[in-house]
């Protein structure tokens, strides 16, 4: 696998597109296998179960986040209702007292249910959107249009001073299915 | 009749005709973003905007006289109002149902059909929130709900109270629904972005589609935040229903003080909900040309979970009007199901109920009709009339006959409830018309793990 750090070599990349997810599959395969190269990013139309496994992609951790958001929605929620209920103005409602958190703790289940979703959903959901650098006025982050429509790409890093390798990758690709193969 | 159990089980169902390629997929989600509409979309539009001005100046009309105008009385004080809430909320179910209780079950059967029923579903509860906020009669108020210090100094919404449940469940189901449809719109917007031509409108799918790029990472995270969205999304859809539910059922009006309120509620709101996807789905099949991505397989799934929730409301049903009757309570005997419901003054709506909800859905028994588009296009409208019918008998009919016989009372609605009313069908119908114009009605991306793409070198 080349190393990206290293300054005195510089990187250009390759890209493959494919018009069958399959095939596409297949050489990332033989790509990973390769130690002289590496795939810089795989585009698709639609996701593909287990890419992230084979691309040995770190698993995400957004459910992790949804939990936390989740107690933070819990604590929240609590802390409001016994702060308007309990502390604040303790209302006696049709002979029942608010003067215990506890006591009129079941009657407060629906809302404390409610809010520990809501702040999970939103918080998680802005999370995903800052973590993927998904914003209302971004450009467009494929780099070649025709992959949210029916083609799949591979982005592979290669080294610029190698100039014999890009050839051979670009037969390469040609052969395992690529429909075309541009070097940048 | 092991053979045909055999057969049964091989039998794949058919989610796609017309051996459809991924580019074909992207075509017939842009086919209509890109072309003009027709007359028939144009017909359609007219007479919903038209059914929703008229709804504008019914609401216009209330908040500056007051509620006065509408038909309720001292004694039935909640009518259209609370029954077209419920009716709405109800509708609402059956989107993120479909989204997000089928997602976890993988059920593929979904993916042609999802959009269009989450979409459904944020309309239906925007016209349902549009009724307790009128019924306040002082609407410019409706921020008190919300426990923010307000001009009265310490005075904090009761949080005891199953009307301010209602508040807390309906705008987080509005919430989580519509983020949960905007994330799973995202992909589908970048495909429209990158492929329409008039420059204006790639500005706008381009900001929408937040810079998609459908890298390896972006799907990963994409795949597990709607996982986890639909984890959340699956428990919300009971408790907003369960909630609803607890308005009447927390209450000491007998016919509304009932347990059974909340399973009996949630399963009636995804008969409803999944009869107003039949409908709303009749529609936009013929009107987008969509035929072969809505199939008979998906209508016949669905008219399977029609069959189910609908039997569950009729064993509700049942049970209600045997414990009336059992209970041998006098003012039982009127409660909304109960024999003097089928011969009282309001016996047209028990048995239009009856006939709506119970009978009437048994047809979907057999195989022909549950399997045929007319047929489950017209039963679907009945339902729906059946569980508006539904809510119209808890409320009205169970108010009318109070514990004291001197406030017994009748319900005639007026204009301003029936307009009111019809103007909400027309602002659903008119957003979802314009929803079918501009955004992709089918989720395409999640429709192209379905095609197997097939090449041969």
């Amino acid at each position: 696998m080349l190393n990206s750090n290293n300054q005195s070599i510089k990187y250009n990349v390759i890209h493959a597109l494919y018009n069958d997810k399959n095939l596409m599959i297949d050489s990332i395969k033989l790509l990973i296998k390769n130690k002289n190269i590496k795939i810089k990013e795989v585009y698709s139309p639609f996701p593909i179960h287990n890419l992230d496994k084979l691309l040995k992609l770190k698993p995400t951790n957004l459910s992790i986040y949804a939990f936390i958001y989740g107690l933070f929605g819990f604590f929240f929620s609590n802390l409001i209702i016994w702060y308007t209920m309990i502390y604040d103005w303790p209302q006696n409602i049709g002979g029942k007292p608010s003067f215990s958190w506890i006591q009129n703790f079941p009657s407060f289940i629906p809302v404390i249910f409610e809010l520990s979703i809501y702040f999970s959903a939103h918080l998680m959901c802005i999370t995903y959107l800052f973590q993927c650098k998904l914003f209302p006025w971004t450009k467009s982050k494929n780099p070649d249009p025709r992959t949210t429509d029916n083609l799949f790409m591979i982005e592979i890093e290669y080294d610029k001073n190698q100039t014999n390798s890009i050839f051979y990758f670009s037969s390469f690709l040609q052969k395992q299915g690529a429909i075309e193969v541009h070097c940048k | 009749m092991f053979d045909n159990y055999e057969n049964y089980k091989k039998r794949k169902s058919v989610l796609i005709t017309g051996k459809k390629s991924y580019q074909n997929i992207t075509n017939d989600t842009l086919n209509p973003i890109i072309h003009k509409a027709g007359n028939l979309w144009w017909i359609s539009f007219i007479i919903s905007l038209l059914s929703f001005l008229w709804g504008v100046i019914c609401i216009l009309y209330t908040i500056v006289t007051g509620i006065g105008v509408w038909g309720i009385n001292k004694t039935i004080n909640w009518a259209w109002d609370i029954t077209n809430f419920v009716w709405w909320v109800g509708i609402g179910h059956a989107g993120t149902l479909i989204s997000a209780v089928l997602l976890l079950f993988r059920q593929k059967w979904r993916l042609s059909i999802n959009r269009s029923a989450e979409a459904m579903t944020i309309f239906a509860v925007i016209q349902a929130g549009l009724f307790p906020i009128i019924h306040m009669g002082r609407p410019w108020n409706a921020y008190w709900v919300i426990p923010i210090p307000n001009q009265f100094g310490s005075l904090w919404p009761n949080f005891n109270s199953p009307l301010l449940w209602d508040v807390f469940a309906i705008s987080t189901y509005f919430s989580v629904s519509t983020v949960f449809w905007f994330i799973g719109l995202i992909p589908d917007f970048a495909m429209i972005r990158d492929r329409i031509s008039n420059p204006i409108q790639k500005k706008i799918y381009s900001i929408l589609s937040f810079g998609w790029g459908g890298s390896s990472r972006d799907w990963q995270r994409f795949e597990e935040i709607s996982l986890v969205l639909a984890g959340l999304c699956t428990p919300l859809v009971f408790s907003v229903h369960t909630i609803v539910s607890f308005d009447f059922s927390t209450s000491i009006i007998k016919g509304w003080h009932s347990t059974i309120f909340p399973p009996y509620f949630v399963s009636g709101a995804i008969f409803s909900g999944f009869a107003m996807v039949q409908t709303l789905l009749g529609v936009t099949r013929k009107v987008l040309s969509l035929e072969n991505y809505i199939t008979r397989d998906h209508i016949e799934y669905m008219n399977k979970i029609i069959l189910l929730t609908g039997g569950i409301v009729s064993l509700a049903y049942i049970s209600e009007f045997i414990l009336s009757w059992y209970s041998k309570d006098p003012f039982e005997k009127f409660i909304y199901f109960s024999a003097k419901a089928a011969t009282g003054p309001y016996w047209w709506a028990f048995w239009i109920l009856i006939l709506c909800n119970v009978i009437i859905p048994q047809l979907l028994w057999i195989k022909f009709i549950r399997r045929s588009f007319f047929w489950s296009y017209i039963i679907a409208i009945i339902i729906n009339i059946g569980m508006w019918f539904e809510r119209f008998d808890i409320i009205v009919l169970n108010l009318s006959r109070d514990y004291i016989p001197s406030s017994w009372t009748g319900f005639v609605p007026s204009f301003i409830d029936v307009g009111i009313f019809i103007g909400t069908i027309g602002c659903f119908f008119s957003i979802y018309l314009l929803y079918i114009r501009f955004f992709p009605v089918i989720s395409q991306s999640e429709l192209k793990t379905l095609v197997s793409c097939k090449k041969k070198l």
